[in-house]
């Protein structure tokens, strides 16, 4: 009985309040929350709020909001007001990434590089909101963590080798951390440099980190289209490290990149 | 200068991964399966799980987890072997099994693992060792999340969950 009770505590290594995995936006999200928890409806709230967005935003479906108002169906007055404010700030990164973000990077209407890293913001500051000071939101790559993992310390966000499937190039400890990766090992070559309309082939992916998911997201998208020409950028980022990964296996980073 | 320490994830030695389905459109069962480990000598071999079979319903949990039948007579350091419950995404079904020696995942295997349609066993064969490998390499250095994660973990990471919840690991 004793022997059984010890056996048993050996196999608790990480406590976790609640976890969640959800099938949204064509790829997986995974909520981690921690103590002290939050009511568990708010965690459907988050679900729903993802799938919103996915209705709204998808250009996948020819009946989403913004398929509609790409061609020409909708007005920007007839949709939510989220889609505005989704381009307005579209808008904002064009310029401030000095056009390698666009949301029309590939000539149709396409703010997803924003959209993504956005929701999983706003779901993540709906759990705080809620009471939970510590959890990690995973959409299909892009992280936000708030607070603390299981036990205390700071949360491990582990960066997949674009390369090397299976392998880690790199580990980013950190509580209230954004994580973004952009590149073109997962789905090909989608990410588009809007300047001459290629996708750049010298660079395999570009991690950022930073505090606010939606921005960081977007940046990864600017500074792998900006290809060779992405670290120099990245090193005038106020507020972000970031991480390259080049085709050939070449590595830069930040100077405090895994701090 | 810049000094860029990283925290590099050491290769897992001797991990397997069986690539070997690539051109299997529906469910898959047995041999062909991918299975990963920490080292041969930690790994049972393949069918030494005392698991019920593939499609079999597992053993509840408080049997599996709380009493082991061959707890009384094991040492506390003898590998388990946990089943998943076959979980149903639309991409497939998937249904791991997890080998636990103290608190380490020492092997990741799969009991069910089909798929759909032509481009999920095409996602599949690609994601299926990526898994595996993820799944040893962020136990092996303690990682709470991945950046650059792929399609098919929902399945997989439920199916693992659930092989932990019946492991007793929460």
């Amino acid at each position: 009985m004793t022997q059984r009770s010890a056996t048993n505590i050996d196999l608790v290594p990480r406590p976790t309040t609640l976890r969640r995995v959800e099938h949204c936006m064509g790829t997986v999200f995974s909520i981690e929350i921690g103590a002290p928890g939050c009511d568990p409806l708010v965690v459907e709230d988050v679900i729903r709020w993802l799938h919103w967005v996915d209705a709204t935003f998808s250009t996948y479906q020819a009946d989403s909001q913004l398929s509609r108002l790409g061609r020409g169906e909708l007005g920007i007055d007839d949709c939510a007001p989220e889609v505005d404010e989704i381009l307005t700030r579209c808008q904002l990164l064009e310029t401030e990434t000095s056009g390698y973000f666009s949301a029309r990077a590939a000539g149709r209407l396409d703010p997803s590089g924003l959209v993504k890293g956005w929701a999983i913001q706003r779901a993540s500051d709906l759990l705080t909101a809620a009471g939970s000071a510590n959890h990690c939101v995973n959409g299909g790559g892009d992280v936000h963590c708030a607070g603390t993992a299981a036990g205390g310390g700071p949360w491990r966000v582990g960066i997949a080798d674009p390369l090397q499937r299976g392998q880690l190039v790199a580990v980013v400890a950190g509580s209230d951390i954004a994580v973004a990766t952009s590149g073109n090992a997962e789905r090909g070559a989608h990410i588009i440099n809007p300047h001459d309309r290629t996708s750049p082939i010298a660079i395999a992916s570009v991690t950022l980190v930073g505090h606010e998911l939606g921005a960081t997201d977007a940046y990864a998208t600017a500074a792998f289209a900006m290809g060779e020409d992405a670290t120099a950028w990245i090193d005038t980022l106020a507020g972000y490290r970031g991480l390259v990964v080049f085709a050939d296996g070449r590595q830069w980073a930040s100077a405090d990149f895994a701090r | 200068m810049k000094r860029v320490i990283f925290s590099v994830v050491s290769t897992i030695v001797g991990l397997v991964a069986l690539l070997s389905f690539k051109s299997q459109n529906h469910a898959t069962v047995g041999a062909a399966l991918p299975s990963a480990g920490l080292g041969a000598s930690s790994s049972p071999a393949p069918g030494a799980s005392s698991s019920p079979a593939p499609g079999a319903n597992p053993a509840p949990a408080s049997s599996t987890a709380g009493e082991p039948s061959s707890a009384a007579s094991t040492p506390a350091s003898a590998s388990k072997t946990f089943d998943g419950s076959a979980v149903q995404t639309r991409y497939g079904t998937v249904q791991a099994a997890v080998t636990v020696l103290g608190s380490k995942i020492t092997n990741v295997s799969f009991l069910q693992l089909s798929a759909n349609d032509g481009r999920s066993a095409d996602i599949n064969s690609q994601a299926a060792p990526l898994l595996l490998q993820e799944t040893l390499s962020a136990q092996s250095s303690n990682i709470n999340t991945i950046s650059g994660a792929t399609f098919t973990s929902e399945g997989y990471l439920q199916s693992l969950q659930s092989a932990l919840d019946q492991a007793g690991i929460k």
